[in-house]
């Protein structure tokens, strides 16, 4: 158990599940809702949901630039939704990314929802141990810049990436009662 | 890999918790929900309310409408079939809808049964009125439940009922000992595996939220705080005066719902809701949370 607080961002989605998850990997999870709640957190997890929703709600109580200046400085999660915002691209006023990993994502790419899949991992820090990846309506990682580098693989491509401050997968760990990736995130909050 | 397996379809449930998702009859009203942060829309050619006024048997709705709504908006498009008629399920998967509606909003097309969902790769969400009904229609492959409460009324009391119905009987479950369940589960009418995982777990294994009936942040704020876990919005928005403010103060009332503060601030400046009419003067024969067992 560490005494680690990480926020996860609760403006829509799956926020609760990630909070789950956080508790399974032994630290505190702490729902995100205003912008003075960032001051006392470790880490932030942008979690899977609608990433036009999720535009949309900041600068009611908590804003793009509040995150972007946490973000600048503190590690970041993002998952599916989160993964998008985090990484760069998308030309489309709907969704405001932060350009903070230099990973360009294909929002939907996969199809509609009777395309979303499961897939087994395997995880370049654990390797041997299959992850159970669930991938809903999922972007996919196109291009990724050379201080990137890539944790898992889903058929050839990119699922799982880092860089030094940011952690980003195009699925949903939160969704596997397999806390290994949330852990490694904590791991990555204590080395920074 | 695998598609359609009941994970990944509880999966897209699950990233629309915390969400609202707005009924929508074409291109413009799809476009205004996804600016006012709806998570999903429902594309229909009727919304309740005017189904209830027009009359008639009311069906599936153009594909064609569907496509287009889905072309112009990046979130998911959800649409109704009617309750029982797999051969309208069939074709809504087919052009890739991504989530199927089975409601008793449309005429039902069988009295007996209801569709056989785990064999279809999309996700259902089906209505209920209390947790027999919740049980049996996850049995049936349902990823999502909602309240039925009384389309197209406005008037909130049948959601309040059915959610209350729900919430309550899960926490009845949870007090029962191992002897006590195949009653219960003989009582509820519900398949004996899902009641034994709702006694141990306290909670639906599918995600649950609530519909029929919503028409103010207030209201969406009272579904949430009874324990849903995002709402649905179908006649309340494009049937009251100020449609894009009113769909964004809903959004920003689900966010914050145990936040007074938010709540009154979004209610301010809003216009006149629906009208709306009373769900308890409804004849027996008008109400449409009655479709559908």
């Amino acid at each position: 158990m560490s005494d680690l607080n990480i926020g996860v961002l609760g403006i829509q989605g799956a926020y609760e599940k990630h909070a789950l998850s956080v508790s399974l990997a032994g630290a505190k999870a702490e729902i995100i809702k205003y912008r003075e709640q960032l001051t006392h957190i470790d880490g932030l997890i942008l979690p899977g949901g609608e990433s036009t929703t999720m535009t949309k709600m900041m600068g009611f109580r908590i804003g793009y630039e509040d995150i972007l200046a946490f973000a600048k400085k503190r590690p970041v999660f993002g998952t599916c939704a989160g993964l998008i915002l985090l990484g760069k691209g998308i030309e489309d006023n709907r969704v405001h990314q932060f350009e903070l990993m230099d990973v360009s994502v294909t929002r939907n790419a996969y199809g509609s929802q009777k395309d979303s899949f499961v897939d087994n991992l395997n995880l370049e820090f654990d390797p041997g141990n299959p992850f159970h990846a669930v991938f809903i309506r999922a972007p996919r990682i196109e291009n990724i810049g050379k201080d990137i580098r890539v944790l898992a693989r889903c058929e050839d491509m990119p699922v799982l990436v880092e860089s030094d401050l940011y952690l980003g997968a195009s699925f949903h760990p939160e969704l596997t009662p397999d806390p290994r990736i949330h852990k490694y995130f904590i791991q990555k909050i204590m080395e920074v | 890999m695998k598609k359609g397996t009941f994970e990944v379809k509880v999966g897209l449930a699950e990233m629309l918790k915390g969400g609202v998702i707005m009924d929508v009859t074409n291109v413009d009203q799809a476009k205004i929900a996804e600016d006012a942060g709806a998570s999903s829309v429902m594309a229909l050619e009727r919304i309740p309310a005017d189904i209830r006024a027009h009359g008639g048997i009311s069906r599936m709705s153009n594909p064609e409408m569907i496509l287009k709504i889905k072309e112009a908006v990046s979130i998911p498009v959800m649409a109704k079939c009617r309750i029982g008629h797999f051969a309208e399920a069939q074709i809504l998967q087919e052009i890739g809808v991504d989530f199927i509606d089975e409601s008793e909003v449309l005429t039902p097309a069988d009295e007996e049964n209801h569709i056989w969902k785990q064999d279809f790769n999309v996700p259902f969400v089906c209505g209920c009125r209390n947790l027999g009904e919740a049980l049996r229609r996850i049995g049936e492959g349902a990823a999502m439940i909602r309240t039925k409460g009384e389309p197209g009324t406005g008037d909130i009391v049948e959601a309040v009922r059915h959610m209350r119905s729900v919430t309550a009987e899960i926490r009845r479950l949870t007090t029962l000992d191992k002897t006590e369940l195949m009653a219960a589960a003989k009582i509820l009418g519900a398949p004996f595996a899902i009641v034994e995982w709702v006694a141990q777990n306290g909670k639906l294994p599918v995600p649950n939220f609530a519909a029929g009936g919503i028409a103010t942040p207030a209201d969406a704020s009272l579904m949430m705080q009874l324990g849903a876990e995002a709402v649905f919005v179908g006649s309340g928005i494009f049937k009251s005066d100020d449609p894009r403010p009113r769909a964004e103060a809903i959004v920003k009332a689900i966010t914050h719902y145990l936040d007074p503060a938010v709540l009154a601030e979004v209610s301010k400046g809003l216009k006149d809701a629906m009208v709306g009419i009373s769900a308890v003067a409804l004849d027996e024969n008008e109400k449409m949370a009655k479709r559908g067992w």
